[in-house]
């Protein structure tokens, strides 16, 4: 009897005990028609040479182990940046479902979404009638202040038209007709979440900028001193935001953050669930427009929206989730030549504090190898922080990165001699990258969650930076924007150098001499 | 917020009366009626717990539901770990499944063995246009290169499948003789047929009824039948549930040749029609499989439930039934060897449990299964429900609820959440969706299908860490620290 009452054994012991290893060879040898082992451990290894490699690029029409995600997602994650907003997602329900789970297994937090359940019939019909009941049965339970309506592939593919259902269900009094009901086609079957993030935030800045979907006269542009700020879909949004809001803060500049769910996916344990926290007012939203210019974190996260936003006459400016001494420099810069407010003495200060920081400790990284993927502008960013560290990003690879991010990728490594022998890969899979870890090793390997089945097959040490992590808890809650974020992310690639360095000086009387108190 | 305890009986059921009726004021009249269907208090010696279930949810209400894609890929297909499952269509639903819901295995990922891998289609526009029977063709032939030790291959149908009229089973078909017979499983799983994630584990067990039964006819059985042969129909392995359950089955002396599905096989499947009993955990998930076995094969079915010693002696005890002495001996010897562990689990987390009171919302068994649980620990379940279930559970259900549990079908995020502010329970026990709403409440909250990353809760391994996991949640210190000292 393996199990104990005083010491009760989780399932990573529990099933290392001899009753279950017996068990688990007796189901493997006279039931599983199991594959001989010596066969096993020969694709295994065919599937670690150029040969296996060589066949795995030819692929075009399997998709293996991507690393990006569908529109809705990101949809949903633009809508609930606004006050008291509820995303409600025209299509079937179980998509949904998934948003919400993805969204609380990364953050840790509820999160609210509504979905107008179509099955068969709306197939077959159309969607109609669960839109006007769905927005009035939102209407009347959560109360929002706005309903962002976005799709799915079902609703596109049956080709219903929001505008037209949006202005049907407000003539059938689902709700008032001057609610802010904005909306934007996000076809699962085009781009990735990032792209769903681009169309809503594009879909709710016109529609408080450009008449309200025909309830209100368009917005005269007053252009004012204020500036916008657009963060992109981004794990870190939690610590991100609030620390962008610090650095303005910091420079007196004033601000109109478009789009912050930092609050929804941080509220407190008190007592009290709330559904709504934070987020930008329906006023500011609207009255964004007048601002003098709109920063984007993100470009490739913001490619519609900006134009649109530039269209009233705003500058606009955009960044590649700037992460380190650079990034953030450029960042402050342009936003303090835009603003006429000068970058604080506080920053100056902190950017000090780096820079220090990487002087003591950048000789641990120099030359160090690494293969990262994620986002287009997640990976640039991270890039860009190991080549001024002295590193290298030797393989960078984005599912949902096109022809312009592997310009812009190429340009960056071009741009410092530890970017020679670096190489991007738009539109490539994490299977991809386990053929490129075999043939090209590199010492550490950056990327969400999913990357530990890399680290497990390929024994390249895993850094968790991206979307999403689930298996690590809280890091949303730090920034990797600012000096303060990019000594976040230089503690985290210190962290992981030196655990691998006690990890290979350890064993007793063989390799502990290098095993050093101080380094 | 906490509201004086009804005392007896007649209190509980006025007090759910009237929390039925408070929730159902917020919702426009139509909307109203049709929930009002779903909501109930429990009443001794009904035959069932008189709520409608199996209808659609009501559009723009926060349903906890998935869909069908979700019930055939996500839980029956998806844990046969030497197939290929494919996400057919665009990226998103693929992902969001992608080793979400822990169906242990043993076997080398990527050569042998594929549960933890993401393969999709990835539909782009132009295959929604141009449709997407050519890519999948190619697709199989990929597959087939790169991992030729796959023995099987499922189509899993995302929503745009069926909507452009794609012909997968042509293709499937096609491809099963391009490659010599090899099983290749066309599923027509798609996201909005159905009203819930139910429907997709109905039409992934017809799937294996027609696309691996109907066509082994003529295989070589790969063992000699025995009199004991057993197959476990209906368990998923979370965090290894299916492995702490065949512990005790092959201890009373079956021999387990097959598991569905989690840690399953392709061989396995094609094994069972050979046994001599299934006995059915999920009975929601595959009592569609498990009957056509019956009518076709003649294989006789056992519902058990292996949650908690009460349920699993009475379980034993009903499977050892079904054969001869020597079983029905082997049985009394597991029990008696595994009830000293159970005094032993029971003496220590009892004093720390009893009187706490549950409040339930999951799949398709756990509403009523794990009541006993709670139960042998001396915990009380005050209101349960399902997220998918029909009928027949909410009848299945009335042999473990007691007088005035309230009974809430495919409930809302909005009436959850006003049941549990004004019942105020010890326990939620619910999924990773409701988890953050209620511990922000300041209730203790274990996730009730994924075990919250622990487990396994079958069997009386399982059963030790089920007990030590409640104590934890509901007697984790945090809990005194939600309320400020200096907050009102």
């Amino acid at each position: 009897m393996p199990q104990n009452a005083e010491n009760v054994l989780d399932h990573f012991n529990l099933f290392r005990q001899p009753e279950y290893i017996e068990l688990f060879e007796r189901k493997k040898k006279e039931f599983e028609n199991h594959v001989a082992d010596s066969e096993v451990e020969r694709v295994k290894d065919w599937a670690k040479t150029k040969e296996y490699q060589d066949k795995n690029f030819a692929r075009e029409a399997l998709t293996v182990n991507p690393a990006k995600a569908c529109q809705p997602l990101g949809a949903v994650f633009a809508s609930l940046g606004f006050e008291s907003t509820i995303p409600f997602v025209h299509g079937s329900q179980g998509c949904v479902a998934y948003y919400r789970s993805h969204f609380s297994r990364h953050f840790k937090e509820p999160t609210s979404c509504v979905s107008s359940s179509m099955t068969e019939d709306a197939a077959v019909f159309g969607g109609l009638n669960n839109m006007i009941d769905g927005l009035a049965n939102t209407y009347n339970m959560y109360k929002p202040k706005m309903i962002s309506v976005s799709t799915t592939c079902m609703a596109e593919v049956i080709g219903d038209d929001l505008n037209a259902f949006i202005k049907t269900s407000k003539d059938k009094g689902s709700v008032p007709m001057e609610y802010d009901v904005p909306f934007a086609h996000t076809p699962a079957f085009v781009g990735s979440h990032v792209t769903g993030y681009d169309n809503v935030m594009k879909g709710i800045v016109d529609h408080f900028w450009n008449g309200k979907a025909g309830t209100a006269p368009k917005l005269e542009r007053v252009p004012n001193e204020k500036i916008n700020f657009i963060g992109g879909f981004d794990g870190y949004v939690v610590g991100n935001i609030r620390e962008v809001k610090r650095m303005f803060d910091s420079m007196g500049v004033e601000y109109t953050i478009l789009g912050d769910p930092s609050d929804v996916w941080d509220t407190p344990t008190d007592g009290e669930f709330r559904m709504y926290d934070g987020g930008t007012t329906l006023e500011d939203a609207a009255n964004a427009i007048h601002a003098k210019a709109t920063f984007s974190m993100q470009h490739f996260s913001t490619e519609k929206t900006l134009p649109l936003i530039a269209a009233s006459g705003q500058d606009t400016y955009s960044f590649h989730h700037p992460i380190g001494v650079r990034g953030t420099d450029e960042f402050l810069m342009k936003v303090s030549e835009v603003t006429g407010k000068p970058i604080s003495k506080e920053l100056t200060k902190e950017r000090g504090r780096l820079v220090d920081a990487i002087a003591d400790s950048s000789a641990h990284l120099h030359g160090k190898r690494y293969a990262i993927y994620g986002d287009p502008d997640l990976c640039y960013g991270l890039s860009a922080f190991l080549l001024e560290l002295g590193a290298e990003p030797i393989t960078v690879l984005a599912s949902n990165g096109g022809k312009l991010w592997e310009e812009k990728m190429n340009a960056l490594f071009a741009s410092s001699p530890f970017g020679k022998n670096c190489k991007c890969y738009p539109g490539k899979d994490l299977w991809h990258m386990r053929s490129l870890l075999f043939t090209e090793p590199v010492d550490f390997l950056i990327g969400n969650t999913y990357g530990k089945y890399l680290e497990r097959d390929t024994g390249t040490p895993l850094l968790r930076i991206g979307f999403p992590i689930f298996d690590r808890h809280h890091y949303h809650r730090y920034p990797v924007w600012g000096y303060q974020g990019g000594l976040n992310v230089l503690v985290w690639l210190l962290d992981k150098v030196f655990e691998e360095t006690d990890r290979n000086t350890i064993v007793p009387a063989k390799s502990d001499y290098s095993f050093d108190i101080i380094r | 917020m906490s509201l004086a305890q009804p005392e007896s009986i007649e209190d509980i059921k006025a007090r759910n009366k009237a929390l039925i009726k408070e929730v159902l004021e917020v919702y426009p009249e139509k909307t109203a009626k049709r929930r009002a269907k779903h909501l109930n208090t429990f009443e001794d010696g009904k035959p069932d717990c008189g709520v409608k279930s199996n209808i659609k949810s009501i559009p723009g209400v926060m349903t906890i539901r998935g869909c069908a894609y979700a019930g055939s890929k996500g839980v029956v297909w998806g844990p046969i770990k030497d197939m290929i499952h494919i996400s057919h269509g665009p990226v998103g639903c693929g992902q969001y499944s992608w080793a979400s819901r822990r169906n242990y295995y043993i076997g080398t990922t990527g050569i042998d063995t594929f549960v933890t891998m993401q393969f999709t289609s990835d539909f782009q526009e132009k295959d929604i246009v141009f449709g997407g029977d050519k890519k999948l063709a190619k697709l199989i032939d990929e597959i087939q290169e790169l991992f030729p030790l796959n023995k099987g291959i499922s189509v899993q149908s995302e929503c745009p499948i069926g909507l452009i009229g794609d012909d997968i089973e042509a293709v499937s078909k096609a491809k099963t003789k391009e490659y010599n017979g090899h099983t290749i499983v066309p599923v027509r799983c798609e996201g909005f047929r159905g009203v819930s994630q139910s429907l997709g584990h109905h039409l992934a067990n017809d799937a294996i009824r027609d696309w691996v039964f109907d066509k082994m006819e003529g295989k070589p059985a790969l063992f000699e039948p025995t009199p004991y042969d057993v197959a476990i129909i209906g368990d998923y392995n979370i965090g290894g549930d299916a492995w702490s359950s065949r512990i005790l089955l092959e201890e009373m002396g079956l021999r387990v040749v097959a598991q569905w599905s989690g840690d399953g096989t392709i061989a396995e499947l094609e094994a069972t029609p050979r046994a001599k009993l299934n006995v059915l955990h999920c009975y929601r998930s595959m009592n569609y499989i498990s009957r056509h076995m019956e009518e076709k094969y003649g294989v006789p079915w056992v519902e058990y439930n292996f949650f908690g010693p009460s349920k699993i002696e009475e379980s034993l005890r009903k499977i050892a039934s079904h054969f001869d002495d020597k079983i029905k001996e082997g049985a009394e010897r597991v029990i008696a060897k595994y009830r000293p562990l159970m005094d032993a689990v029971i003496a220590k987390y009892r004093p720390r449990l009893e009187g706490k009171k549950v409040m339930l919302f999951v799949g398709g068994l756990r509403p009523r299964h794990v009541i006993g649980a709670y139960e042998d620990l001396g915990m009380e379940i005050v209101g349960t429900g399902y997220e998918f279930g029909h009928n027949d559970d909410y009848q299945r259900t009335t042999h473990y609820v007691k007088d005035g549990t309230l009974i809430y079908d495919d409930v809302t995020g909005y009436e959850f959440e006003k049941f549990v502010e004004k019942i105020q329970p010890d326990l939620v026990g619910s999924g990773i969706k409701e988890k953050y709403v209620f511990q922000k409440m300041g209730v203790p909250f274990r996730q009730m299908h994924s075990w919250d990353y622990s487990g396994p809760y079958h069997g009386y391994d399982g059963f030790a860490i089920f007990a030590r996991d409640m104590d934890m949640a509901i007697n984790s210190p945090v809990w005194k620290f939600a309320k400020a000292p200096w907050a009102a």
